[in-house]
């Protein structure tokens, strides 16, 4: 009973006190580039979900079944982004075939991933913060989960500012920046949670 | 001679002002905003990324004769972070201190896209020398940028610079510039005075910028 508490606690955290945008700073690219839509957003935020839950699976077998025993933990940045690469190429091509609807939505947004720190990032976090593989995999999932609702929230935000007035300056990235840090702010409401 | 100086000059003022990475292209924004809680962060940070930025242009502009197209991206990931290790590994030895403070994002260098971008647009498609100072330039405006949040942020969210306390004893600090929020906050409006200061400088320039 007690680590099913501890499990949905860890969840939450995830998801709202440790969101990886609001408290944490990873994948604000994506998160700042792509929120122009929500339709957009929540594609985004589908595919990241995708990989980071696979990645976390992934770099976590690569670090402690190869890396270590290897005695070659130093690698393991150069490691985790080639499984990240890797993972993405082979999840588009999977895609492609098995599901062209969820492909065709995913799109160009697949490749992109690769890139995006929240995913090795997650993997990262995995290794420094020492979790095992459930918890590695459920914190890549339930993270990802987080960033889904703070860019598809974002892009809600952002669908309003468009007809409002804005001063030339801030126009574009300015204000959004402002517009997450009022975000911010109220995520960490959340705080008191967990 | 003389002509190519002025062009390498222009490739580094490029960087620092008119192409600033963080003001102008608004690249790399996650480590901009994690690790700006202090000037001292920011500075180790944009130094750590400057030296990636360098040693993986001049690799990329080495090798980029040998580089097959397709394959370009990965092999430009593996050069940099081949760099990002090596500031991973020297600054745990010799800075652990500023290692521990910025923590995840050492490793993260490798997915900042300032320095992907620089190896795609510039590294590839120029020889070494132009290369090196561009990574240079878009290095030390990276820096220039960080630091400047950086200084921000710890006056009012801990009322002091460089870890030197600046502001008057009553002075309460803000305790909110230092947490996330204040991070876009500050980012944003500063991004905001940028954008009107440029835009006041090309007006009153108007057409005479180019000669």
């Amino acid at each position: 009973m007690n680590g099913i508490v501890n499990v949905l606690l860890f969840m939450v955290s995830c998801v709202f006190t440790n969101n990886f945008i609001f408290s944490k700073f990873l994948g604000c690219c994506p998160f700042l580039g792509v929120s122009n839509k929500v339709e957009t957003a929540a594609s985004m935020g589908l595919a990241v979900t995708f990989v980071m839950t696979i990645a976390s699976l992934f770099s976590y077998m690569v670090y402690h079944w190869i890396l270590v025993p290897l005695g070659l933990t130093f690698m393991e940045t150069i490691a985790f982004i080639l499984v990240i690469a890797a993972l993405v190429q082979f999840v588009e091509m999977f895609l492609k075939k098995a599901s062209p609807s969820l492909y065709g939505a995913l799109g160009i947004y697949l490749p992109l991933i690769t890139t995006n720190c929240a995913v090795l990032g997650v993997a990262t976090l995995n290794v420094s913060e020492g979790y095992n593989l459930f918890y590695s995999v459920l914190n890549g999932a339930f993270s990802a989960i987080g960033f889904l609702v703070a860019i598809v929230l974002m892009a809600g935000v952002r669908e309003r500012l468009e007809g409002s007035k804005i001063p030339e300056c801030m126009k574009g990235f300015p204000i959004s920046l402002v517009t997450a840090g009022l975000m911010a702010m109220a995520f960490m409401g959340f705080s008191g949670l967990v | 001679m003389s002509e190519e100086k002025k062009s390498l000059g222009k490739v580094l003022v490029n960087g620092i002002l008119s192409e600033n990475p963080t003001f102008r292209l608004v690249l790399g924004t996650c480590p901009t905003l994690a690790v700006t809680t202090s000037a001292v962060n920011g500075l180790g940070m944009g130094a750590a990324a400057t030296f990636v930025l360098v040693g993986s242009n001049i690799v990329v502009s080495l090798l980029r004769k040998f580089i097959p197209d397709n394959v370009r991206i990965p092999s430009f990931i593996v050069i940099i972070c081949t760099f990002v290790t090596m500031v991973q590994l020297l600054m745990q030895a010799y800075l652990p201190s500023l290692y521990e403070s910025l923590g995840i994002f050492i490793p993260l260098i490798v997915v900042n896209c300032i320095i992907l971008a620089r190896a795609e647009a510039f590294a590839s498609k120029n020889p070494v020398v132009a290369s090196a100072v561009d990574g240079f330039g878009m290095g030390i405006g990276f820096t220039l940028a960080l630091t400047l949040i950086g200084v921000i942020r710890e006056i009012i969210g801990s009322g002091s610079a460089f870890g030197i306390r600046i502001m008057s004893q009553g002075y309460e600090p803000m305790l909110i510039f230092v947490l996330a929020s204040g991070g876009f906050l500050t980012y944003g409006l500063l991004l905001g005075v940028f954008n009107a200061v440029v835009n006041r400088i090309g007006r009153s320039k108007g057409e005479g910028e180019g000669a």
